[in-house]
C-alpha cells in the first residue's frame, strides 16, 4: 500500500490540543474530498485517541503527543497517534465497552468509538513505554462529474 | 464550548453550543450541576442544536447529569441531535432508557 502524502504533528498533551489536533488531522484529509460524515467520524475517532493520550498516558504529568496522518491509495486514511505515556496493562479490557479506569465522567467509550467510527482499529501498548493506536479508515469513492460530459 | 441556562418553573433548559469534548466538558458540567442544585427542577432539557462536535466526553456529561438526577427523580429530556451526535449517543445505549422523538430523544427517570 503506497503513501500518496503524509504529515507529522507534535504537541503537548494539554487538553485544549484536542480541538487542534482533531481540526489538523480533518483540514489534511480535506484533499480527498470526503463526505461531512466521513470527516466528522474521523474527527471524532482521532479526539477519542488525543483524549486517551491526554487522560490516561499522561494522567499525572504532561508529555508529547505524535500524530502521523497518511493518504493512501484507494482513498485509504491511516491515521497514527503514539504516547510516550504509562501504556496499557491488557489492551483488550480496556478496549471493552464501558470499562474505564478513571470512572466519574468518563463514559467508557473512547475505544467503541473509535472501531464504529472507522474500519479497523490496531492498539500496540507496552506499560511504562506508551501506547500506538492506528486508525484506518477508507473514504467511498464518489463519482465525479466531469466538465462538458 | 459555550452553554447557556434557563430556568421556567421546574424546568432547566441547557442550551450548548461548540464543540464539546474532554477540555470543554468540565466547564459545562459545573454550570448545569450549579443550576440544579439551585433550582431542584423536574425536568432538565440539555439542547445540543448548537453544538458543532461532540465525543464520548458528551456521554459522560449526559450519564453523568442523569445519575445527578435520579437522586431526585427528575427526567431528562435531550433535544436537537445531529446525525453525528445521535450516531455517538445510540452507541452509548441510552436510547435503549430513551424513547425516540425528532431531533432527539426523552430519557424518564420513572421514580
Amino acid at each position: 500500500m503506497k503513501t500518496t502524502n503524509k504529515f507529522s504533528l507534535t504537541f503537548p498533551s494539554y487538553s485544549t490540543n484536542e480541538f487542534f489536533a482533531r481540526a489538523a488531522v480533518a483540514a489534511f484529509i480535506t484533499q480527498l474530498d470526503p463526505t461531512l460524515e466521513e470527516l466528522n467520524d474521523i474527527k471524532t475517532a482521532v479526539s477519542e485517541a488525543v483524549t486517551n493520550a491526554i487522560v490516561h498516558a499522561y494522567k499525572d504529568s504532561i508529555g508529547t503527543i505524535y500524530i502521523t496522518a497518511e493518504l493512501m491509495d484507494d482513498h485509504l486514511i491511516r491515521v497514527r497517534i503514539r504516547d510516550k505515556g504509562c501504556g496499557i496493562e491488557d489492551v483488550e479490557q480496556a478496549m471493552q465497552p464501558l470499562f474505564t479506569t478513571v470512572g466519574g465522567e468518563r463514559a467508557g467509550l473512547g475505544f467503541a468509538v473509535m472501531e464504529s467510527f472507522t474500519d479497523r482499529v490496531k492498539v500496540r501498548s507496552t506499560p511504562g513505554k506508551g501506547t500506538v493506536v492506528t486508525l484506518f479508515k477508507r473514504l467511498n469513492v464518489r463519482v465525479k462529474a466531469h466538465a462538458g460530459s | 464550548m459555550a452553554v447557556k441556562i434557563n430556568v421556567k418553573g421546574e424546568v432547566v433548559s441547557a442550551y450548548l453550543s461548540g464543540d464539546l469534548d474532554h477540555h470543554s466538558a468540565g466547564m459545562i458540567r459545573e454550570a448545569i450541576d450549579a443550576a440544579i442544585e439551585l433550582n431542584m427542577p423536574s425536568l432538565l432539557v440539555l439542547d445540543f442544536s448548537g453544538v458543532s462536535f461532540m465525543d464520548s466526553s458528551g456521554i459522560g456529561l449526559v450519564m453523568g447529569r442523569f445519575r445527578n438526577l435520579q437522586r431526585t427523580g427528575a427526567g431528562l429530556h435531550i433535544t436537537g441531535t445531529s446525525p453525528q451526535i445521535y450516531k455517538i449517543m445510540k452507541l452509548s445505549g441510552i436510547e435503549r432508557l430513551a424513547k425516540l422523538d425528532i431531533g432527539g430523544f426523552k430519557v424518564e427517570n420513572n421514580q
